[in-house]
């Protein structure tokens, strides 16, 4: 029961994802839900390298995929974080209520 | 020996997630986040993924948290609380319940897994898997086209006018 195996590793990426989930409907500063984003794809790659470790340890198709995911979480944060930048000039702001330009 | 160090990193990664949450101080939170992407490179380096383990941080700890840092010191903090209204448990029975339905699929689940022993060392096998003839080469180039068009994104939308 205690011996960390699959089933081990799975859950806590489970839990690091719920967690990141809960920051990301809950926050309110942007950054911080950029951070929480952070968490939840940091918890989808601890499952993918543990799968990895367990169910294809030659062919390391798990790690492979936690390399293109690390390739898109850098560019999301680049844009992300641009594109705060640039609604920061215009409202003075980073409260997850002032980011409604696009609401009609 | 391996079950206590895997415990204690999943403990710190947990207290550090919940943290970032909690923390009212944003560059506290960034902290815990940084502690956070460690503790899960100690995670890769129990799984056997050591060029994961380095690439984690070099990318989570080096450059994406001096992003967030930066981001932070470019910008004035917000007002702390909830937005529109009290949201907090309706997204905490939200994340609790999906966390319950994940863990029963998890615990549920019989995984086929082959005898194999791990790879002792992983980055000569990801560089052929990756470059190969019969690898990924396609998806590594369409990545660096992404990553070039996320860049030239990013410079077009700060860019002052």
């Amino acid at each position: 029961m205690f011996i960390a195996g699959l089933d081990q590793y799975l859950i806590l990426s489970a839990v690091l994802f719920c967690i990141g989930l809960l920051g990301v409907l809950t926050q309110r500063n942007v950054i911080k839900i950029i951070m929480c984003l952070e968490i939840m794809l940091n918890a989808v790659n601890i499952s993918l390298i543990a799968f990895s470790q367990y169910i294809t340890p030659i062919t390391l198709t798990g790690q492979i995929f936690a390399i293109f995911v690390m390739v898109v979480a850098a560019a999301e944060v680049a844009v992300g974080i641009a594109i705060i930048f640039a609604i920061y000039r215009n409202r003075e702001s980073v409260d997850i209520e002032n980011f409604n330009i696009l609401k009609w | 020996m391996l079950d206590i160090v895997f415990y204690l990193l999943a403990a710190i990664a947990v207290a550090s997630a919940i943290a970032v949450i909690v923390v009212r101080d944003i560059f506290r939170a960034a902290l815990c986040l940084i502690l956070l992407f460690m503790t899960v490179a100690g995670i890769y380096l129990l799984l056997h993924a050591d060029f994961l383990a380095i690439v984690q941080i070099l990318v989570y700890v080096g450059a994406i948290s001096i992003l967030i840092i930066v981001a932070i010191m470019l910008t004035r903090d917000a007002r702390q609380g909830q937005p529109l209204g009290n949201l907090k448990w309706p997204a905490a029975i939200v994340s609790a319940l999906l966390l319950g339905v994940i863990a029963f699929g998890i615990i549920n689940t019989a995984f086929t897994m082959p005898d194999n022993p791990p790879l002792q060392e992983t980055v000569k096998p990801l560089g052929k898997a990756l470059f190969g003839d019969s690898g990924y080469l396609l998806t590594v180039e369409i990545a660096a086209v992404m990553l070039l068009s996320a860049i030239i994104g990013a410079i077009a939308v700060i860019r002052e006018k």
